[in-house]
């Protein structure tokens, strides 16, 4: 049984005859994004100062969000690992703030079944921002005193980048459960 | 959106054991990153070969991208390059004219500076650049600033070794891995670097800010003399950084300092140079020790 596929009908998947998703691809897929958005943007522009929006953990969002359940609830310990081993924070960080959320999601689920747009925004929104602030404050810790001002537009940027990266993740979601294996 | 499944596990053994232990490992995670948090906020470098490992087998990867990095910024170069290209011509011009007669004087200033130098009998030692590397990857959204650079043991890389641009300083190496390096960036609020203006040697300390910026506290307290647009430029006292490495430009004065942007910009370099780590040249011996050995 692959979760999030039971009861969905969607063009891409579950139309063909004689196909089905193959599981691991539905499964290692959430795992992969996660870590590949915690990895590449690194690579891609040697920042001396923080700009860019933590995409790692905006993409780990984004599936808790989209999928409940996908990922079970430690899915913070391993990614968490594997974001601090880059992204320059104290180490550790990533795998209390990420577990936390992860926490923080579940419990709003329960609270709130019936959920609209507005509410999910709102969710995510205030974690990113607790995030990002918690970050802060843990690299404050461990070194010297940077002002707050250095995360401001860090700030901005992962808030309006977080519906995109949800539409990316959408079509992650879409291309995961894609039907193409063969049934006997 | 529809509530997703129904999370209530009911009378079945099977579904309470399985949600309790998946609440208790989400809150075990939670304090496994805690006991983290402490251990590396106890001693930061405590996790320097897990990252140092991480980092040399991503490594590959990280230089590729650096590589077609490098190229776009070229492309957007030229592109941008072409729309500037008239009044950027007569600004340069005029600033090869300048620079035509600077470099004269420069020339005469080395001279003397050598025939000093022979008449003081000091050997010029000379520290070669241990490697010319490139910046692979660096830290984007936290407010420390680490860099990797593609060179590590393998190159003879040590830690506390500086690293420089053809423009200016960009950090000192932290962490040494096998093929790849971690570089703490001049720019974290961690690294503080003895300085000197260019022009007149007023000395100082600039330590970053953590957002591009430097933050340069004078040694001396008093009437501040700095200016804006002034140079500063590594002072070497303490060793560790070459005296005379350019730093950054001040772009704000304060009270008992200045706000300064460095120049070797780690963004637009695609190629940097990791030196020996300096040591100031021993005390020549006193004229009247050596006169009194027979």
């Amino acid at each position: 049984m692959i979760e999030g596929y039971s009861g969905r009908r969607d063009k891409a998947a579950g139309t063909r005859i004689n196909r089905a998703p193959s599981p691991v691809i539905a499964r290692v897929v959430p795992w992969l994004t996660i870590l590949f958005a915690s990895l590449v943007p690194g690579w891609l522009v040697i920042a001396s100062a923080p700009m860019l929006p933590p995409f790692g953990f905006l993409t780990y969002m984004a599936w808790k969000q989209m999928r409940p359940g996908l990922l079970p609830l430690w899915a913070g310990l391993p990614l968490g690992l594997f974001d601090d081993l880059f992204s320059g924070q104290p180490f550790g960080s990533a795998v209390l703030l990420w577990s936390f959320s992860a926490i923080a999601i579940d419990y709003f689920e329960e609270r709130f079944p019936w959920r609209n747009f507005a509410i999910e925004w709102l969710v995510a929104t205030s974690l990113i921002i607790l995030y990002v602030l918690a970050c802060y404050l843990l690299a404050n810790l461990v070194a010297a005193h940077a002002p707050v001002s250095v995360v401001v537009p860090q700030l901005v940027l992962s808030v309006f980048a977080y519906p995109l990266i949800g539409r990316l993740v959408g079509h992650f979601d879409r291309w995961r459960l894609i039907a193409f294996r063969v049934l006997r | 959106m529809a509530p997703p499944t129904n999370k209530r596990s009911g009378y079945s053994r099977r579904a309470q054991l399985s949600s309790f232990l998946s609440h208790t490992a989400g809150v075990v995670s939670m304090l496994i990153g805690l006991v983290l948090i402490a251990i590396s906020a106890i001693n930061p470098s405590s996790f320097s070969s897990l990252r140092s490992l991480a980092a040399d087998a991503t490594d590959p990867a990280a230089e590729a991208t650096a590589k077609s990095r490098n190229v776009g910024q070229q492309v957007l170069a030229s592109v941008t390059g072409f729309f500037k290209i008239g009044g950027e011509n007569a600004r340069m011009q005029k600033e090869l004219a300048i620079a035509k007669t600077k470099l004269v004087e420069a020339r005469a200033i080395n001279a003397e500076n050598q025939r000093l130098k022979k008449i003081l009998g000091i050997t010029q030692q000379r520290d070669d650049v241990v490697a010319v590397t490139t910046l692979t990857a660096s830290t984007p959204s936290s407010t420390r600033r680490f860099a990797t650079i593609g060179a590590g043991s393998n190159k003879g890389i040590h830690k506390g070794m500086p690293v420089r641009s053809a423009t200016g300083l960009i950090g000192r190496v932290l962490e040494v891995g096998a093929t790849s390096s971690r570089v703490l960036l001049i720019t974290d609020t961690e690294s503080l670097v003895p300085v000197r203006r260019a022009s007149d040697g007023v000395a100082g300390f600039a330590q970053g800010q953590g957002d591009g910026t430097l933050r340069v506290r004078l040694v001396n307290l008093g009437i501040n003399p700095l200016r804006k647009g002034d140079v500063i430029v590594s002072s070497g006292s303490g060793g560790l950084y070459r005296p005379g490495t350019p730093m950054a430009v001040l772009t704000e004065i304060l009270r008992d300092g200045a706000i300064a942007r460095v120049i070797g910009h780690p963004s637009d370099t695609d190629f940097v140079m990791i030196e020996n780590v300096w040591a100031p040249p021993p005390p020549p011996p006193l004229p009247a020790a050596t006169g009194a050995k027979p």
